[in-house]
């Protein structure tokens, strides 16, 4: 039950998967003051990870990506607040101000930050179109739309958001190229070999990839025709997805007070350097106390972990230990999943099968210690690697750990 | 308590596993198996938090 510290008004600002389960979470735990939920999206909350698998790829009717229906935000007694962007916050006089001049200034006792990030833009294509970048639901509808128009698709940057759309494409019998920087996707979060193997994996199914160069130009009368490369190459594409990272959204709060620092600065708790305010999901710079560093993580889990938090925090009741940071990504026939935090530099052995089958599970490391373990089409090992690391086990412990545990199963389709 | 999976959405994160390994078990074939529809209340923490951490959205909990 809530306990008498437990604020009057909470407000939340940011409508996506942190927000709204922080909302869920203060009603489960009892939680009876006003809730006010702010998005500054024309829809009601929605889950993003289907948007570049399911709904680019018309697997899935848009409708099924919503989390609740109007009903379910009457059951759970808090204002939703839709189509509104925060202006700037007043610590203060514990106020919000919207973007919008009509709308009311919102008072809270409890701010949660939850905001989000934006979509790194690729420099020099405004007014070019046929460029876009994937976060929303109405990213997802205008790429989905473009799609069905068979162009020859460009994906700029190799991240998972652009191998899933990649993956997407190529489930719509398009022809795609991938552009990275790197020498091969994803190296920079999970090593050298296991970027290859993934390159591997989408040059099988098709996917064109380009690595080592950069985007000089998309050129093109009005919209994209061509996409030329800093060495001098250039290949012919209709229409351009750019997944070249986020920033965290967080000019609203520039001159607010509150610790700023490639997202919101915040404890173990969630809790900023203002009394009152709290960040989550994608816009916290969190401090995860099982690491013991400070880090800023864009995953799904992460989000519902920071929501379970900061209703606990709010009400008084003890925090749920610190977790390993999830995530996971679908591509091709691959699920790959992965837990823990590497780093440039950390150690990587193959604990379970081989990185030229689809199916293994590799362990990072560094000074001793396991510090992530990927499971590609392992969901069973995947688990595992995340008990081992909520252990804090050796690299060696969790090596023998992984390799005594039974071979990695037949192929799990992950779609 | 009612545990209901939609398999459809089930994708075998496994995370549920992990929350509740007394009510899910991914076996050698790499699906799902719910061991326990209907657990007692001594388990409802666990079942919410299977159902909370789920990235699908596949576990419904429900009254008997």
């Amino acid at each position: 039950m809530t306990d008498a510290r437990a604020p009057e008004r909470v407000l939340i600002v940011g409508a996506s998967l942190a927000g709204l389960r922080a909302a869920e979470a203060l009603r489960k735990r009892g939680y009876a003051g006003t809730i006010t939920l702010v998005g500054d999206e024309p829809h009601k909350p929605y889950d993003r990870p289907p948007l570049s698998k399911q709904v680019l790829s018309r697997e899935w009717d848009a409708e099924k990506v919503f989390f609740r229906r109007q009903e379910g935000y009457e059951s759970l007694g808090l204002t939703l607040m839709l189509g509104q962007r925060a202006r700037s916050l007043d610590v203060g006089a514990r106020t919000v101000t919207l973007e919008d001049p009509q709308a009311p200034v919102l008072e809270y006792d409890a701010l949660l930050i939850a905001t989000g990030a934006r979509p790194r833009k690729l420099r020099g294509t405004a007014g070019l179109s046929g460029v876009f970048t994937l976060r929303t639901l109405d990213d997802a509808l205008a790429i989905g739309a473009a799609l069905a128009q068979h162009p020859r698709v460009a994906v700029i940057g190799a991240g998972f958001i652009g191998l899933e759309v990649a993956a997407s494409c190529r489930k719509l019998g398009l022809q795609v190229t991938v552009v990275e920087a790197l020498p091969a996707p994803l190296v920079a979060i999970l090593g050298d070999a296991v970027g290859a193997a993934i390159a591997r994996m989408h040059l099988d199914h098709g996917v064109t990839l380009r690595t080592g160069v950069t985007v000089s130009r998309i050129e093109g009368q009005g919209r994209v025709e061509r996409v030329v490369l800093s060495d001098g190459s250039s290949f012919e594409a209709d229409l351009a997805v750019v997944g070249i990272g986020v920033t965290p959204a967080t000019a609203w709060l520039e001159s607010s007070g509150v610790a700023l620092a490639d997202g919101v600065v915040c404890d173990h708790t969630c809790a900023t350097n203002v009394p009152g305010v709290y960040a989550l999901g994608d816009v916290a710079r969190f401090h995860n106390t099982l690491f013991d560093e400070p880090m800023r993580v864009e995953h799904w889990s992460n989000a519902v972990e920071h929501a379970q938090l900061v209703a606990a925090t709010l009400v008084g009741a003890p925090a749920p230990a610190a977790q390993p940071p999830y995530f996971w990504s679908d591509q091709h026939d691959v699920k790959l999943q992965f837990v823990g935090r590497v780093a440039a530099g950390d150690h990587a052995e193959v604990a379970q099968g081989t990185l030229e089958q689809r199916s293994y599970v590799v362990a990072y490391g560094r000074q001793g210690r396991l510090r992530g373990v990927l499971a590609s089409n392992a969901p069973k090992q995947l688990i595992r690697g995340r008990k081992l690391l909520a252990e804090r086990a050796s690299f060696d412990a969790a090596l023998s750990a992984l390799r005594e545990a039974q071979a990695v199963g037949p192929v799990v389709a992950p779609l | 308590m009612r545990i209901t999976v939609d398999f459809d959405l089930c994708q075998s994160h496994g995370l549920c596993t992990e929350a509740a390994p007394e009510l899910f078990e991914i076996r050698d074939d790499g699906f799902l198996y719910v061991l326990n529809e209907t657990p007692g209340n001594e388990l409802a923490g666990k079942a919410e938090k299977a159902a909370i951490e789920c990235p699908t959205g596949a576990i419904t909990l429900s009254d008997d």
